[in-house]
């Protein structure tokens, strides 16, 4: 907090992320497959990447499924309906191998992710980091304590090559191919992604990261995580992301499944940054265990448009599952952010807060599901929407849904839309800071039952990248 | 002479939604003087103090204000707080998440710059802490969030204490108040007013001027100031109402 900086001229927003994060490499790629998605293109995915002939039958499947089932009916169908499927690149290998050197890494794929903090984070204080590259995990390393206590931490890829029985058991069983046609797509030209698998008891007591970065245009970035937590282990997972800004739309279109056997703790944080010409239609979704505590930590800032509704399935007695969300919508930005809880079985619990910020026209909605099955009696779950409008010409909306059909449940439901007020910037101002960094202030402000959960690193790079978008908001 | 003037007012009109509130004050204070204007309800004494913070809501429609001989009404709310004016205000704003250690930085931060002393901050800001009799906890709470009426009183002064503005206008900072409370706030108010400064309490009850005597009471009534005296004007205005006055001064004003 207290990220005050002196005011800069309007319009900025746009040239700040361009030099920031928003630019792009020449593309000297190992494979660049050619536009649109067929079988042929899933075939030659899964042959360039030599996998086992279950892989391939579950992704050829999955294409005919993508192919069959309808655009979602829900978030912005207009510009669902309008997306090209075959303009999109779906497969770019950048270099022919991984590497754990950063010496082994292309220069110019070396200079974008130290340009954006990566080997600086991996020093400081991350037990393990993987950077993707378009399609790609180019570079991964991870702390040999870690391994030694029989934690693993790969990229998808090799997490199917060298642990097939873990991957086989768990792959695709919190999120089918049928779960919703992008999760169909995913599944059929899914590749990169992290793979992590805790042991027993294990405590990683510093986080996982992985850092996705789209650099070509017209992309389709389709990662595919599975996290697995073993009894009574812990572990954070961090997820970062940014793209160049480009004229036309690229996609990213993730798969997460997160699981967490009985007593375990699963912390997944996401800071989602991508440029204003990403589509982001991801599908998380977590399995919570007797006694364990999922918690998804889920930052949108940037994006054309983000449909996300991180979910957590309480199966065991006494799991817990908590969803702390914001969104930040600009100009021309669509975030349809929410969270889903199904509660399944007795005394488990969940907590969902949602925080969203509109400003310049932007557009933020919250879409939740909080649903108690017969089974989970004695449950609780508290929903709190907390929604901050800049300016008069921006937009917010709740949706939230709930079904109980369990007795003796306990549901708090609040809902809440409040306006920077003159009052508030006034008070500020008369203290001596200007209309902006009055505004910053509220906004950080508001904010920060989210951001007091990040570690500290990410706490100051949050406010600064909210700081980049409230950045002439007068006028 | 006009060196120690630390503020003049002269014939300010002041309108909010195009209806004339404040109808032709003028006003000097010099440096070491605390003022008390008091007035009624709607007697125009709070948009005064807020006209001269800035607020955009109040209207300059005439006069003149200079804060230590430099023009004020061409500066914004901010530009008014950097140059040395501090408003206490009667109904201080909540800002959820922002911590009131975090906001007085910031708040000193624009002052200083970037130079801000941390090690000296924490000094002054505990003394003053102190001195209010505001618990340590306090630093980390959120901007009146959830405060009492009293604690936001409080914080108000300690705001004052820890800017040393050239002049504070406290708008009814007594309000709300119970007497222990009373006593602490006006306590604060002498020992961290500046010195060489200037002091308005904006009061409807003479009970804050038991605490604090003022040198100069201003009546205000009906957006003009309508009688200037010693603090003894306080202790006759609580004896005869402020009904008895808008007597006197409407026989005198042939009203």
């Amino acid at each position: 907090m207290g990220n005050i900086t002196t005011n800069k001229s309007i319009g900025t927003i746009g040239e700040d992320y361009a030099e920031k994060y928003g630019f792009h490499d020449p593309e000297e790629y190992f494979h660049k497959g050619a536009r649109g998605i067929n079988h042929e293109v899933v075939e030659m995915i899964s042959k360039m990447k030599k996998e086992p002939d279950w892989m391939r039958e579950f992704r050829h499947k999955a294409l005919d499924i993508f192919l069959s089932k309808p655009m979602p009916g829900f978030g912005d169908t207009e510009v669902l309906n309008n997306i090209d499927f075959d303009n999109i690149f779906y497969y770019i290998k950048p270099t022919a191998e991984q590497s754990d050197n950063w010496d082994d890494v292309p220069e110019y794929i070396k200079n974008t992710f130290d340009k954006l903090g990566v080997p600086d984070a991996e020093r400081k204080f991350l037990g393990g980091i993987s950077a993707q590259y378009e399609s790609e995990v180019v570079y991964h390393s991870f702390q040999e304590n870690l391994k030694e206590q029989g934690v693993i931490f790969l990229d998808m890829d090799s997490g199917l090559r060298e642990y097939p029985e873990i991957v086989k058991k768990y792959f695709a069983t919190v999120i089918p191919a049928m779960d919703n046609k992008f999760a169909a797509l995913n599944s059929a030209v899914w590749s990169g992604g992290s793979f992590i698998y805790v042991p027993p008891g294990v405590d990683v007591t510093v986080p996982l990261q992985a850092y996705f970065r789209i650099n070509a245009e017209n992309m389709g970035q389709f990662e595919r995580t599975l996290i697995i937590a073993d009894k009574g282990s812990r572990v954070h997972y961090i997820e970062g992301c940014t793209a160049p800004v480009y004229t036309t739309d690229s996609l990213h279109s993730a798969v997460v499944e997160v699981i967490a056997l009985d007593d375990a703790y699963i912390r997944y944080t996401t800071i989602q940054n991508w440029s204003n010409n990403i589509l982001n239609l991801v599908t998380k979704r977590a399995v919570a265990n007797k006694n364990s505590t999922i918690e998804w930590v889920d930052g949108n800032i940037g994006s054309r448009l983000t449909m996300k509704y991180p979910c957590v399935y309480l199966m065991g007695e006494h799991a817990k599952g908590e969803i702390l969300s914001i969104a930040f919508a600009g100009p021309g930005q669509h975030q349809d952010a929410g969270a889903k809880v199904i509660h399944f079985a007795p005394n488990t619990s969940s907590r969902i807060t949602s925080k969203s910020i509109s400003k310049a026209g932007g557009q933020a909605s919250y879409r939740g599901l909080v649903k108690v099955h017969a089974t989970a009696k004695n449950s609780k779950s508290s929903i709190e929407c907390d929604a901050l409008l800049i300016d008069e010409k921006s937009r917010s909306d709740t949706y939230p849904t709930m079904e109980i059909d369990a007795a003796n449940v306990k549901i708090e439901h609040e809902a809440r839309v409040s306006k920077v007020a003159e009052e508030q910037l006034f008070y500020l101002m008369s203290r001596g800071l200007s209309e902006d960094e009055a505004r910053l202030l509220i906004v950080n402000g508001f904010i920060e039952p989210f951001t007091k959960e990040l570690p500290m690193e990410y706490a100051v790079e949050l406010n600064r990248l909210i700081e980049l978008e409230m950045e002439g908001s007068v006028g | 002479m006009s060196k120690n003037k630390i503020l003049s007012v002269n014939n300010l009109h002041v309108e909010i939604e195009g209806k004339e509130i404040v109808k032709g004050v003028s006003l000097e204070i010099n440096s070491g003087e605390k003022h008390a204007i008091m007035g009624k309800n709607g007697s125009g004494k709070s948009s005064l103090a807020n006209a001269l913070a800035g607020h955009p809501n109040y209207e300059i429609t005439s006069g003149t204000v200079e804060l230590d001989g430099e023009n004020l009404l061409d500066k914004s709310a901010t530009e008014r707080s950097l140059a040395g004016l501090f408003l206490g205000f009667q109904y201080p704003m909540t800002i959820p998440g922002v911590t009131v250690a975090n906001f007085l930085r910031a708040a000193i931060k624009a002052r200083n710059g970037d130079g801000i002393d941390i090690k000296n901050f924490r000094k002054v800001f505990k003394e003053k802490m102190k001195l209010l009799k505001i618990e340590d906890s306090f630093a980390t709470r959120y901007l009146n969030d959830g405060f009492s009426g009293g604690e936001k009183k409080r914080l108000e002064i300690l705001q004052m204490a820890m800017l040393q503005p050239k002049l504070a206008i406290l708008d009814e900072t007594d309000s709300g108040l119970d007497i222990d409370a009373l006593k602490i706030v006006a306590n604060g108010i002498i020992e961290s007013a500046p010195k060489d400064g200037g002091v308005i309490l904006v009061t409807h009850y003479q009970r804050m001027l038991d605490y604090i005597r003022p040198d100069m009471v201003h009546i205000m009534i009906d957006g003009r100031i309508v009688k200037t005296g010693g603090a003894e004007l306080a202790l006759e205005l609580e004896a005869g109402g402020y009904d008895k006055l808008e007597t006197e001064v409407s026989q005198e004003v042939g009203v």
